[in-house]
């Protein structure tokens, strides 16, 4: 068997995929909150809590409607979208111009509302979500075993990662994003609906985490817990990839993945806070994130 | 010009008339409170005062939202129980030990997270303390799922002991009065003054000279320090040092609590953790919904009741409470 620094290659590459998986969730979930955050000004604590609630449907649309996986990929993140704009319309649009921490708190509010009523009817035990048939089975690599619906997963996130990107920084509608953003009372002045804009914005940024949330469904077991567990993770790695760019939030979310997946290798015990320990050292190293401009 | 305070007359240099009243009235309810109530349930909601006093200096002072209180509060909370079950100290040294925690965290916490201004800070501290939760569940001397049980409440200077629920009472009162008279100090201090100061417009304040991150980084750690206290001291309270007090819902409940009761206010924080506090014992049947009435009180403050209850109240009657 080939090793690599003592390690097992199957088991180097086994955990480095699995770090992948992972690193595209945080990719998918950071970019959400930096979207959002761009446009809002509020840092979305409800953003787990929406993950969470798109791997909830896809498990209810499964079972009880007979609804598979596919169009649930596509109605899941369009009706938890729709709900959240009307979360945008009924809170949010009211803390624009309070302090920060008021969206914070509020989302946070938001976040308990939804786990709690999720574990009343769900439990806290996982619930299985069946893989659908199509992506079941694998190929072997050769130096490691490559399942089908993983392999799905790194390929949808990275396409719907630099989709966004490109949707930002690359087209008109990315433009009059990154002007509101900039200046929303100027933008305004030429005509365009800042208002709308912001609350499609919020739409969008929930339907990406209710979308990560049905990918995530056949992976991790679907639970009301998934979507806390997974936030404060997520937060560190805003911290330091820094939120002022798209590109770094999906950087610094696969890499990361990657660097916890390393680590469940080669040291792990500490898999669980590598990520924390290296936003404590990037705030050593560069304050100001990775990716950051100022702070 | 003679400087009048808006306000109304100090008195004995304990901020304002109304503060002065407001500290009586206190004082009068928890010294009579254990003969009308359940000492054991006072006592712990007095811990939790004093965590939610800790953690409004910050927010409400200096304008810094730490999301992860509970890292100083439940840290503290189990070495105090440590030393005072595995090393067998007597439950002042306990508690000290334990406020000594939360120093020391709040010195490394706080060097790291005011390096980053507004949200960034609070997703930080809530980072750090998810760091530390997961230390706790690893780490052998923590207990682990167990937690450290049947912590002894020993006795105070070799005579009171502390096993009797009344002496205990009286014995948390004490450092209950003491740790709201310090808050209520640096709140009231010149060094407070910079704070708030710094709360309003820091680059202001940088621009008149203070060195605002040492400023912030002091408050951190006083608020740390505070926070230990009251966990250490919970911890002799309810006999137990657990994972609860180290998790993420903790350090959201000392938010909840001194929202509900007022931010930047004296009392609001005292308030608003019995207010908590009574709710979560009174429903504790209805399970799971707890969270979800949490969640709601969350959103009803945040759109329509910024001032909390203490904060109201001092508005209607026009008066600093």
């Amino acid at each position: 068997m080939h090793t690599i620094f003592g390690v097992p290659t199957m088991a180097l590459f086994g955990q480095l995929l699995i770090g992948l998986i992972n690193g595209s969730f945080y990719a998918l979930l950071s970019l959400g909150l930096a979207v959002i955050f761009g446009m809002l000004n509020i840092i979305n604590f409800a953003h787990g809590a929406q993950y969470m609630l798109g791997a909830v449907a896809a498990y209810l649309l499964l079972n009880y409607t007979g609804i598979g996986y596919w169009p649930a990929l596509i109605i899941v993140p369009i009706v938890i979208g729709a709900i959240g704009i009307l979360i945008e319309r009924t809170f949010l649009q009211w803390l624009y111009k309070l302090d920060h921490l008021y969206g914070l708190l509020l989302t946070f509010g938001l976040a308990l509302i939804i786990e709690g009523v999720s574990r009343n009817y769900l439990g806290t035990a996982g619930l299985p979500y069946n893989l659908p048939d199509s992506l079941r089975g694998g190929h072997n690599l050769g130096f490691m075993f490559l399942p089908n619906y993983r392999a799905w997963v790194i390929g949808v996130s990275l396409v719907v990662c630099f989709g966004t990107w490109f949707a930002i920084e690359r087209t008109r509608l990315g433009a009059y994003l990154r002007a509101a953003t900039e200046n929303p009372t100027l933008v305004r002045a030429f005509g365009i609906n800042v208002p709308r804009m912001i609350t499609l914005t919020y739409g969008f940024g929930v339907a990406l985490a209710a979308f990560a949330g049905v990918m995530a469904a056949p992976i991790y077991n679907v639970s009301p817990n998934m979507g806390s567990e997974l936030i404060i993770v997520v937060f560190a790695v805003v911290v330091i990839g820094g939120m002022g760019s798209i590109l770094g939030a999906i950087l610094s979310g696969f890499g990361l993945g990657i660097v916890e997946g390393l680590t469940k290798v080669f040291y792990p015990e500490a898999s669980s806070t590598v990520i924390f320990v290296v936003m404590a050292i990037v705030l050593l190293v560069r304050p100001a994130g990775l990716f950051g401009r100022g702070t | 010009m003679k400087h009048v305070d808006p306000l109304g007359p100090r008195v004995l240099g304990f901020g304002t008339q109304s503060q002065t009243v407001g500290f009586a009235v206190l004082v009068v309810v928890l010294i009579a409170a254990p003969f009308i109530t359940y000492p054991p349930f006072l006592m712990e909601c007095m811990c939790f005062a004093l965590f939610a006093l800790a953690f409004n200096l910050l927010v409400g002072y200096v304008g810094l939202l730490s999301f992860g209180h509970a890292l100083y509060f439940g840290w503290a909370s189990y070495v105090a129980a440590y030393a005072a079950k595995s090393w067998g100290l007597p439950p002042i040294l306990a508690i000290l030990a334990g406020t000594l925690t939360g120093t020391v965290l709040g010195l490394i916490a706080g060097a790291l997270a005011i390096r980053r201004q507004g949200i960034y800070f609070a997703m930080i501290t809530l980072a750090l303390a998810q760091m530390m939760y997961f230390v706790a569940l690893r780490v052998p001397f923590t207990g682990g799922e167990d937690g450290i049980q049947s912590v002894p409440r020993g006795h105070v200077f070799g005579v009171l002991n502390l096993a009797n629920d009344t002496t205990m009472y009286f014995f948390v009162l004490v450092i209950f009065i003491a740790g709201f008279l310090f808050v209520h100090r640096i709140i009231h201090s010149p060094f407070g003054e910079v704070l708030k100061a710094i709360r309003e417009n820091e680059p202001r304040a940088i621009s008149l000279g203070y060195k605002t991150e040492r400023y912030k980084l002091m408050a951190f750690v006083l608020s740390a320090t505070v926070a230990g206290l009251a966990g250490a001291t919970k911890a002799l309270v309810v006999q137990i040092a657990s994972l609860t007090d180290v998790t993420w819902q903790m350090s959201g409940d000392v938010v909840l609590m001194t929202l509900v009761g007022g931010l930047g206010t004296l009392f609001g924080p005292i308030v608003g953790s019995f207010v908590i506090l009574s709710m979560q014992y009174k429903l504790a049947w209805i399970g799971q919904w707890v969270l979800v009435i949490q969640g709601v009180i969350f959103v009803v403050c945040v759109l329509l009741f910024r001032r909390g209850i203490v904060g109201e109240l001092a508005h209607r009657l026009r008066i600093r409470l």
